[in-house]
Formats: structure tokens, sequence, C-alpha cells
């Protein structure tokens, strides 16, 4: 069955993903997500929008996981409910984009800092089949754990659960 | 022109989780704070009431649903919402009467009965809403979003989860002697070490619960406190020294919940100050009083590490030295500059439209020296301080 992005015009899929941003057509500035309706620059009035692919690296900024299966409409991917790790991630166009850590990888596998990669994983099935999502990828001092953690859709155990757990 | 108004009188409901309308705890708060006061309920010219938006009609018409249930008296009314900072909005909207010379004796009252179980949006599908996308898209909680600011913490500053399990121990112990809380036990860090994991690095004991509760103030003019003899002999009544409610200044670079990323720098580089740290400054600026001034800090705790960003947020300390201030016991009763001498929300559990309020009634018990079992000596000059969703947050600065 065909993947389906879980929200439309938000990334791109394929061999090199991206987040879709946009750009004012007036004062340049940038947004994620893609901003319809009004600039958020102060100074501006503009209400057009260039779609603008954001960089596909970044560093986080921080991060945690979810060790309790979130309520809805949150949609488990697993059963029984496997924990699973979130970044906040900070891009060259000057803000900071959150979400899930990819599969396989927890808490104890990144730093403020640390460099990251967006990967496209899917979250969910759903009438229309399987649906997708962006998530951040650790790059660095983790090849070890992306050689062992199998599929690269992602959806086994993260590795960490705290470092007190 | 003065821009001072009277506190005349504050009364709280106990926090807890009792199951009644929220209607009955404002009504009980404000019926003790205008017994505080000594003004008869006849004699109240405007009330303010804060709404939630979790409890359907009656909420979302807060003002003249309190004024009703006290009997009606004729007043003019108004409601406020504001998410966390609702108490704040509302002490606003009085003090703006006041100040105007539209009115002389004004009533604020804040309460709410929280759901069972995790907040979580409504139901249905809303795709263009982002509180229901991040839950389906992200699982990212509110939680989440705190252990972000702990975790940072950690690796920027240093500081540890024994750090977070301490400001519990520490307020769970300021709240033991306050009638109005919710928990009053004594905590002890392994406790907190020893609870569930929620998000890492945050444990089920560093998070705050959901409460009901309520909390009311009677504010006045100044000639009016002055004309009855309100306050303490030659001290006077507890004055209201500036209210911020500031919104953020474009870009706002620090991820807020519920949203899934920040605004961009690129424009216009890094601000200058967060969008936490502009409210404290607004209100110091509105005061025409710095952090040196501050004797005791009502700060939002929804998490203990969220305690260790603020007392850097108001100006206490610099960047990166809370967790300094916390070991050295500088923010105990007894210590330096005592924070959350109330217990903070680690003891009340937050009731949303009730807890800046809340804030304010334990900082005027705290200024007139009637904090019971948790007084902090000679305090002369209190700040209150929160943050919540849609671009809200407020401080408030009150001085004898
Ligand atoms: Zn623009």
């Amino acid at each position: 069955m065909t993947e389906t992005p879980a929200i439309e015009g938000w990334f791109t899929t394929g061999s090199e993903p991206a987040l879709l941003g946009s750009g004012c057509t007036e004062c340049g500035n940038i947004a994620f997500p893609p901003e319809r309706d009004f600039c958020r620059n102060p100074a501006c009035a503009g209400e057009a929008f260039e779609v603008r692919e954001l960089s596909r690296r970044g560093t986080v900024w921080s991060y945690t996981d979810a060790q309790y299966q979130p309520p809805p409409p949150y949609i488990a991917t697993s059963d029984p409910y496997e924990p699973f790790a979130l970044a906040a991630v900070e891009l060259p166009e000057g803000l900071v984009v959150l979400g899930q850590l990819a599969g396989g990888f927890g808490v104890a596998d990144v730093k403020v800092g640390s460099p990251v990669e967006l990967v496209v994983e899917t979250i969910y099935t759903d009438e229309v089949g399987p649906r997708t999502m962006w998530k951040w990828l650790p790059t660095e001092s983790s090849e070890a754990r992306a050689s062992d953690r199998g599929d690269s859709s992602g959806q086994g155990p993260a590795t960490s659960k705290g470092e007190s757990a | 022109m003065s821009t001072e108004v009277a506190i005349a009188g504050v009364g709280m409901h106990p926090w807890g989780k009792w199951g009644h309308s929220f209607v009955k705890y404002g009504v009980a708060a404000a019926r003790a704070a205008l017994d505080d006061a000594g003004i008869p309920w006849a004699d109240v010219e405007l009330v303010v009431g804060g709404e939630t938006v979790r409890n359907g009609y009656g909420g979302y018409v807060a003002g003249s649903t309190f004024a009703q249930a006290l009997g009606w008296n004729g007043a003019r009314v108004a409601t406020s919402y504001a998410a966390c900072a609702t108490g704040a909005q509302a002490l606003d909207t009085a003090r703006s009467r006041i100040l105007a010379g539209q009115c002389d004796v004004a009533l604020v009252v804040g309460a709410d009965t929280t759901p069972k179980g995790f907040l979580a949006p409504n139901a249905g599908e809303r795709w263009d809403d982002p509180d229901w996308l991040r839950f389906r898209l992200m699982g990212m909680t509110n939680p989440g979003y705190f252990a972000l600011y702990a975790r940072r913490r950690m690796d920027l500053y240093g500081a540890t989860q024994e750090d977070f399990a301490q400001v519990k121990v520490k307020n769970a112990r300021h709240g033991l002697n306050n009638p109005y809380a919710r928990y009053r036990k004594e905590v002890s860090a392994a406790d907190v070490l020893n609870s569930a994991i929620v998000s890492d690095p945050l444990h089920l004991l560093d998070i705050c619960a959901t409460s009901d509760g309520g909390a009311a103030v009677v504010l006045t003019s100044m000639d009016y406190a002055r004309k009855h003899g309100l306050g303490q002999g030659d001290a006077g009544p507890v004055r209201l020294r500036a209210i911020s409610t500031v919104t953020p200044t474009f870009p706002q670079a620090v991820i807020d919940m519920p949203l899934f990323s920040t605004e961009s720098t690129h424009l216009t580089g890094e601000p200058q100050r967060t969008f936490k740290e502009s409210i404290a400054d607004a209100a110091y600026e509105e005061a025409g009083l710095g952090p040196e001034d501050v004797d005791v800090a009502e700060v939002y705790d929804l998490s203990t590490a969220l305690e260790l960003d603020w007392i850097e947020d108001i100006g206490l300390c610099k960047r990166g030295e809370a967790e300094q201030l916390l070991r050295a016991g500088d923010t105990t009763v007894g210590g330096r500059i005592p924070v959350n001498p109330s217990g903070g929300l680690a003891c009340f559990g937050e009731a949303v439209p009730a807890q800046a309020l809340a804030q304010v009634c334990e900082l005027t018990w705290q200024l007139r020296g009637q904090a019971e079992g948790r007084q902090v000596e000679g305090a002369r000059v209190g700040i209150t301080a929160n943050q919540g969703l849609f671009g809200h947050g407020s401080s408030v600065i009150v001085s004898v």
C-alpha cells in the first residue's frame, strides 16, 4: 500500500525528505508549519507565501520522551505501547522544530547540540493506508545503534528509558 | 496620577478534588475576601470573573455567574480569559476602572473544576488546530514541553534530577502549614526520584497536578482605603504596584506549548530577551522596582525544573545560577529570597483561572505577616509570575 503523509503539505517524502516551510513574498520571513494567512513579522502585512524547503539537518535544542502512552488523538504505533523519544531541533533557518526521534533511538542517543537529519517513518495506518510523519535521526556517535535497529521504517522500541529508570 | 490600588481583601477556597461546581469555590473565595476586607457585597461596584474553558457554558460567563450566585446587586460585570494569566488579566481590568475613577470597590474571582485524568484536547478531528495536531502527529504532551526545558537546564547548566527533586522537597515543606494547599505532606528526594519517569528527565512527582479551587481579591481605590481605614494600622493596606500582561515580541524563539516550532530569528537575529523575561521586566518597569527589591516570589512551577527557569526569568539570579540558590537554601523560607512559600503548584495543583489570583492572595498574607507557618519575615515587596498558552503570561508586584 502507498504511504502518504499524515498531514498534507508539511513535508516531502522520498530519499531526501524535507520540511515544507513558507517564505513571505513581502519580507522573506520563514515559517513552519507553512503560513497560509498572515505573515508573523509585525513589520509586514504580507499575506502571500511561497513554499520553501527547509534544511534537512539541524542540531538538538532539547529532547525528551513519552514513557506513558499519550491520550487521543495520539494513535499508538504498536500494541503494547512502546515509549518513543522527541527532540526540538534548531535549523539553519533560525527556527526550532519538534519531532519524534527516529524509531529505535532514545534520549541516551542525543545531547543538546547533537546533529540530526530529517527522515520519514510510518506512524499509524488508517483507512487510506500507512501514514507517515517526519522524524529526527541522530547522525553522530550512534552509527552502531543505527545498524542494529533493523528496518529503517523504524518502529522498534526506544533504546533508553531515562537515566534513572 | 497614582497608579496604585489597595488590596483590601483576599480569600480562597481550599484546593482539592472536591467534585463541586466551580461556582461554589468562587463564591466561597469571594465571601472570604469580602469578610477579610470588611466590605459588604452590596458595596461592590464591579465584579470581574476569571473564566475557564473546560467547564462549558457556566465557565464562559464567569463574571455574571459569580455576581448572580452572590445575589444580583447591580454591579457592573466583566469576564477575562488569558489561560494561566487569567486572574492577573481580571485584576488588571478591575484596576483600570478604579484608576479611571469609575468605581471604588471591585471584586475579582477565579475558580475552576478540573476534569479527571489527563489534560487532553476536546474530541473531534481538528486538522487546523496545533493543540490537536501535536497529540495526533507527535504524541507531544504538556509534560513533554516541561521536560524539554528541564533537559536543557541539565545539558547547559549542569542541573541534576536531584536538584529538581529538591525543589519538590522545599515546596512540599512550605505547603505543610498552608490551609489552602491540596497536598500537605513532606516529600523526600527519594520519593521523587523513585516515582515513575513521565517524560525524561521528569518524574511523576516533578509535575504538578490539576485541582479544583477558587481565589478572590477585593481591590479598592487608595482614597477609599484611607477613608475606611483599611489595612493594618499605620502600614495601610498592601498595594498593587504593577500588573504585567504583555504578549510576546516577534520572534518568539523559545518553543512553546502547544506549538510545533518557534518563529524564525533569521530576519532579526536572536531576540535580546525571552517572552518570560519580558513579562517580569514589564512589571518591574511599571512598579519602578527591580529584582533587588524583591523579598518573596510566587512563580508558576508547572514542573520543579520550571521553578528554576522562573527564578532566572524574573531576575533573582543570572541564567544558569538558580541551582546554586536552591542548593544554598536561598529559596527556602528563612533563606535570602524565598520562592513559592505557599508551596506553589507542587502543593496546590493547577486550577487555571484561580491560580494567578492565588499567587496574589499568598503574597498579600506574606506582606501582612499573616502567613502562619510559612512566613517570610519582614517581606515588603513580592512578585508573581506565570505563563500560559497562546501568548498569555503575567507578573504582579505588590508591596506594603
Ligand atoms: Zn512578511
